[in-house]
């Protein structure tokens, strides 16, 4: 223990010798809970293991699809995708990345225990055609395919046999494997030290293949420390103890933009929130309506989302980082149409009209379930929309609770109303409808399991199952015909697409993403 | 009345201006609070009334301030000042129902104990001292958790202030069991105890007729002392979240709503709250200390 | 012990879904029940409780269902952070406390006297959250002097990290041990001026006035050593209420001990955590309880003769 007090005198010594060495010190309100690659498919870990890991594509600036272990990839026949890998890359603990190692991890991805499931799960099998070529072979023409491959980090075959880790770390088993604590991957940076909950040091990886490349950063050592508490998050960051905060609170922003030193960078997320209503059920389980089930009614949909003044909630509650949307996903999404991007407009009074000939003049009761700590301000949209309900006549209790009880609660379909997020990480409209608005009953595995309200149109899955196999202008028609459903039918009210500013201390510049996650192998610590 | 305006403890209140004072500001908090439907000047709790847009109104006295709301508004355009009246309700309301909890229990538990003796005594002891040991506010989390675990959530929100009640009282009762068992072991010898038995009184008249109200001064102090204590209790519980129901916030919610919009410059949504929880307590426990000093003739 | 192992398992059964929070965004409904099973979450209650205490009984609380790590690793990983910020906290409120109340004891009127009961009171009124707040607002962002978070640099002596050694650990214990301290400092003050008054009017002190022995003797000798039965009972027992008021101080100083980790825990429903937290704290009261006592048959010469007292 001695030595390790000398060693770590030593290594502080060092680090205030070496001019060069450039750290950021970031934080976050939450903390990855595994390092195993293929484990958890959850932001809070992405973000600190794409720092790690690379995947055969990853993504660029714009999130457009850029090369990263796979220098190239074809469809060579339908089914059939064929990736060409890097040569000469190397593991952080030396192994020579080949084919294997690709096949691996695709299989790995695809285990019982994996939370990645979505990403592989048109795929039949990997094969190594030779030690830098890979197939992909599906079960269906998949078209989308390295969208999602984007999002498989690659592990080391030998390193994982040799540790014990050739499936993902089971979390929800009581299980601890290698994983859980250490990794090899071939990215920017490698894992120095991790407390849980307490700090996680990354150090720059030297021999990155991606140093060469264009615009990256100086960055030479990542020092996360999660914290929770807002005030005191921002307190770190406005007294320097933190460079970087992934998630500064929207109302503090107006005084980081004007503190000294601070500075905020705002852009859009590939997220949108939205309310999604029980349109299935005979009658609601939180409402004093009998032997009817008012939301199954189109007018009253519409009275719901007309009553809604979102400009209010863009303005105030979300301190203007909000975009309004009339639509199912953001614009970097492929296939989102401009056109079918169009709110009902806010009126109250239409509202009313609404209420009214759907039968109900005297409005009716109704609970709004919330997540209070998920999305951004959550809880306060929440409010701000029983109030603006209320006073069209639908008397809104507001039952808001923390992101485990909520989501237990929405998925045993215990709900009549409730505020969702979903963000699309594929970037491709498919994964939208699919989990929200395609039939539960039915269909294919995936199909609608996060479409609570039960919402089911034969149109619709009709035009989902063509965007699952077809390609080209035919399948973004589909797409187009698909939204125009879901602006005219309102399956679920729109509210708005997430805002994500990002604060730091002006000395750092790092290209904001939509995906929420900062890549510091492009940041500039100056 | 009469009687007690002649009284020694009248007395020494009005010879005391910060007992003045402070039971001045109590009786304003009290009253404030209670009449908080008619006095307050908006209604928090009716939805249809708020005006998002009127959200973040800072006080009248500055720049942007807006007459019809003199502290200012919240997030959600709720006027703070009204929210502070309905919210020290419930917080007063908390903290009185759990202070009479816990004397009942305490009283009675310390009546049996000192009057009983012997094995009885030994075990209410025991179990109080166990009681004492574990600090309020775990007692208090561990009785949230288990009615939260054991009733479905809607139940648990329409109960939910009688469990923060239940909770912050029991784990309060064992002080007064003490003293009251303290006093009574004193009183239990006196003469006129003694009397009453011989003449064949029943036990239970006994400790109620003649013992209890010989106890009931030190009882009053630790009672009002204990009001400050479980008015606190329930701002610490409501600020980590699992006190009141959001629905009903009481100061403790207040503030930790509002601590959100310290750093941000929104600091009336916090500190006003926050000044009113002070002030409230600060006046409960000047007046308890006075009552300790004024019902403990050693000390004049 | 037995009780509180139950009622800290019961309490969280059903608190929240830890299911939910594993699958992450994407599942199916047989992946769902799969997980149900392997957690053993359908099988009925008392089973679950008793493989729960069978597993305690051993030291073994399981893996948490967040961190996947085993509960008494986090424990012991935690246990420095907060252990030290309590004995920060207790020992400013004794070595200022005392003093204090000392001071206003005997001079019952002095202007610092009444300084020290207003700033007492205040101290008692204050909740420590708002303290805590307060605290970082103006020393933290306003002047810049105190971190406002974390333990600052650590040194690890084996399983123990100790912030004692660095200069930055050290400035990162001020706020939170002050915040954590103030409510006790103030209830120790009072407490010792409250029975320096009582047993200076003793007869006892009478004699020794009446002997003439000199102020500071009596004071000091006498006096203060007759307070210090009841103070010690107290400072210990509020030591325990120091380690449970911890989650307070933790969740506004981000400091990561146990309170913190059980407050996190307790967000993401993780049932293993909580309940072995809940289970040492009872240890710890039941140790500390212990230990009161003998100080006290060391400290008060009645005890010894017989139990009289009692």
């Amino acid at each position: 223990m001695r030595i390790r007090l000398f060693a770590a005198l030593a290594a502080l010594c060092l680090s205030a010798v070496a001019a060069e060495a450039r750290t950021v010190r970031w934080s976050a309100s939450g903390d990855p809970n595994t390092m195993d690659p293929h484990s958890q498919n959850v932001g809070t870990v992405t973000m600190v293991l794409q720092q790690i890991y690379d995947p055969l594509i990853q993504r660029s600036r714009t999130l457009g699809l850029a090369p990263g272990l796979a220098v190239s990839w074809e469809q060579v026949e339908p089914t059939r995708w064929r990736f060409r890998l890097r040569e000469g890359v190397r593991f952080h603990e030396g192994q020579t990345f080949t084919a294997e190692d690709v096949v691996f991890s695709i299989d790995r991805a695809k285990q019982p225990t994996s939370n990645f499931g979505i990403y592989v799960d048109t795929i039949e099998s990997a094969v190594a055609v030779d030690p830098m070529t890979v197939d992909v072979i599906t079960r269906v023409p998949d078209p989308i395919l390295p969208n999602k491959i984007a999002s498989v980090f690659m592990m080391s075959r030998s390193w994982s046999e040799a540790n014990g880790a050739t499936r993902p770390q089971n979390t929800r088993q009581r299980e601890e494997i290698h994983t859980t604590r250490n990794t090899n991957g071939t990215g920017a940076f490698r894992l120095a030290n991790r407390e849980p909950d307490v700090r996680t040091v990354l150090a720059r990886h030297a021999d990155w293949w991606g140093w060469r490349e264009e615009g990256t950063g100086n960055v030479t050592e990542i020092v996360f420390r999660p914290i929770s508490s807002d005030a005191t998050r921002i307190a770190a960051l406005l007294s320097g103890e933190v460079d970087f905060v992934l998630d500064p609170p929207l109302q503090d922003l107006q005084r980081l933009r004007s503190a000294q030193g601070v500075s905020v960078l705002e852009g859009p997320e590939v997220r949108t929130i939205f309310l999604g209503m029980d349109q299935f059920r005979p009658e609601l389980l939180y409402s004093d309506v009998r032997g009817r089930n008012p939301l199954s009614d189109l007018r009253v949909r519409r009275a719901l989302y007309q009553a809604i003044d979102i400009q209010a909630i863009q303005r105030v509650t979300m301190r203007g980082q909000s975009m309004p949307t009339g639509t199912l996903f953001p614009e970097q999404v492929n296939g989102y149409a401009r056109e079918e991007d169009v709110r009902l407009p806010f009126d109250a009074a239409r509202a009313r009209a609404l209420l009214a000939e759907a039968g109900y003049p005297n409005g009716f009761e109704i609970t709004l379930d919330c997540p209070n700590n998920r999305y951004i301000n959550d809880e306060q949209i929440c409010q701000a929309i029983a109030g603006m309900w209320s006073r069209v006549g639908v008397r809104t209790r507001l039952n808001a609770m923390p992101l485990g009880p909520f989501f237990a609660k929405i998925q045993r379909e215990d709900t009549s109303i409730y505020l969702f997020g979903w963000g699309v990480p594929t970037l491709d409209a498919l994964y939208s409808f699919q989990s929200l608005l395609a039939s539960r009953a039915g269909g294919q595995q995936g199909d609608g399991i996060w479409n609570y309200g039960g919402y089911s149109n034969a149109r619709m899955d009709a035009l989902i199952s063509r965007m699952r196999t077809e390609t080209g202008d035919a399948r973004q028609a589909a797409i187009r015909e698909a939204l125009n459903i879901f602006r005219e039918d309102v399956p679920l009210i729109p509210l708005h697409h997430q805002m994500i500013p990002w604060a730091m201390r002006s000395n750092i510049s790092i290209p904001h993403m939509a995906n929420n996650q900062p890549y510091f192998r492009w940041a500039v610590v100056n | 009345m009469r009687a007690f305006f002649d009284s020694d403890l009248w007395w020494s209140f009005t010879r005391s201006r910060i007992t003045v004072a402070s039971a001045i500001v109590a009786f304003i908090c009290i009253g404030g609070a209670f009449m908080a439907p008619l006095l307050a000047p908006h209604d928090p709790f009716d939805l249809a009334s708020l005006q998002l847009m009127d959200a973040f109104t800072p006080p009248i006295w500055t720049a942007e301030g807006n007459p019809t709301y003199p502290l200012g508004t919240d997030d959600q355009g709720r006027d703070v000042l009204s929210a502070i009246m309905y919210g020290a309700r419930v917080s007063l309301f908390v903290g009185f129902a759990a202070t009479i909890f816990a004397t009942c229990v305490g009283v009675l538990v310390g009546l049996l104990a000192g009057y009983l003796g012997g094995t009885a005594d030994a075990l209410l002891m025991r179990i109080a001292d166990i009681q004492l040991t574990f600090p309020s506010i775990l007692v208090a989390l561990l009785v949230d958790g288990i009615v939260r675990a054991a009733l479905p959530r809607e139940v648990h929100d329409q109960i939910a202030l009688f469990v923060v009640v239940f909770a912050i009282g029991i784990s309060e009762w064992p002080k007064f069991a003490r003293t009251v068992r303290g006093s009574t072991l004193v009183e239990r010898n006196k003469e006129y105890v003694l009397a009453a038995r011989v003449i064949g009184l029943s036990k239970a008249k006994i400790m109620l007729q003649h013992v209890l109200p010989n106890v009931l001064g030190p009882v009053l102090v630790i009672g009002t002392l204990n009001l400050a204590l479980a008015i606190l209790a329930e701002a610490t519980l409501s600020f980590l979240g699992v006190g009141v129901p959001p629905t009903q916030p009481s100061l403790g919610t207040l503030i930790r709503i509002g601590n959100d919009f310290l750093f941000s410059g929104e600091w009336w949504i916090t500190i006003f709250p926050g000044v009113a929880l002070i002030v409230m307590v600060l006046s409960v426990n000047l007046l308890g200390d006075w009552l300790r000093d004024a019902l403990n003739p050693k000390l004049r | 012990m037995l009780a509180v192992s139950f009622i800290s398992f019961a309490m969280f059964t059903y608190v929240g879904d830890p299911v939910a929070i594993m699958l992450g965004q994407d599942f199916t409904e047989a992946q769902r029940a799969a997980l149900v099973a392997e957690l053993g979450l359908d099988q009925p209650f008392f089973v679950q409780f008793l493989k729960f205490i069978g597993n305690a009984v051993q030291g073994e609380f399981g893996l948490s269902y967040r961190l996947s790590r085993p509960v008494a690793e986090l424990i012991a990983e935690r246990a420095p952070a907060t252990l030290e910020l309590a004995l920060c906290a207790a020992v400013i409120a004794m070595a200022v406390g005392v003093p204090m109340g000392v001071y206003t004891g005997l001079y019952r009127h002095s202007i610092l006297s009444r300084f020290f009961l207003t700033f007492s009171l205040i101290g008692v009124s204050l909740p420590t959250f708002l303290i805590g707040i307060l605290l970082i607002l103006i020393f933290a962002v306003a002047l810049g002097w105190l971190p406002s978070f974390g333990r600052g640099d650590v040194v690890r002596l084996g399983w123990w990290t100790t912030g004692f050694l660095t200069v930055s650990g050290l400035k990162a214990l001020i706020l939170p041990a002050i915040t954590l301290g103030v409510f006790q400092l103030t209830l120790i003050m009072r407490l010792v001026r409250a029975e320096m008054m009582e047993v200076l009017r003793t007869d006892y002190i009478k004699f020794a006035r009446a002997r003439g022995l000199s102020n500071r003797a009596i004071n000091f000798g006498h006096a203060l050593k007759n307070t210090l039965v009841p103070v010690i009972t107290i400072a210990g027992l509020q030591l325990g209420a120091i380690i449970a008021f911890a989650i307070v101080t933790e969740t506004v100083f981000q400091w990561p001990g146990m309170g913190l980790l059980f407050i996190q825990s307790v967000g993401a429903a993780d049932v293993p955590v909580m309940a072995a937290y809940l289970m040492l704290i009872a240890l710890v009261f039941v140790t500390i309880n212990l230990i009161v006592d003998l100080l006290y048959y060391a400290v008060d010469p009645r005890l010894r003769i017989g139990k009289g007292a009692h």
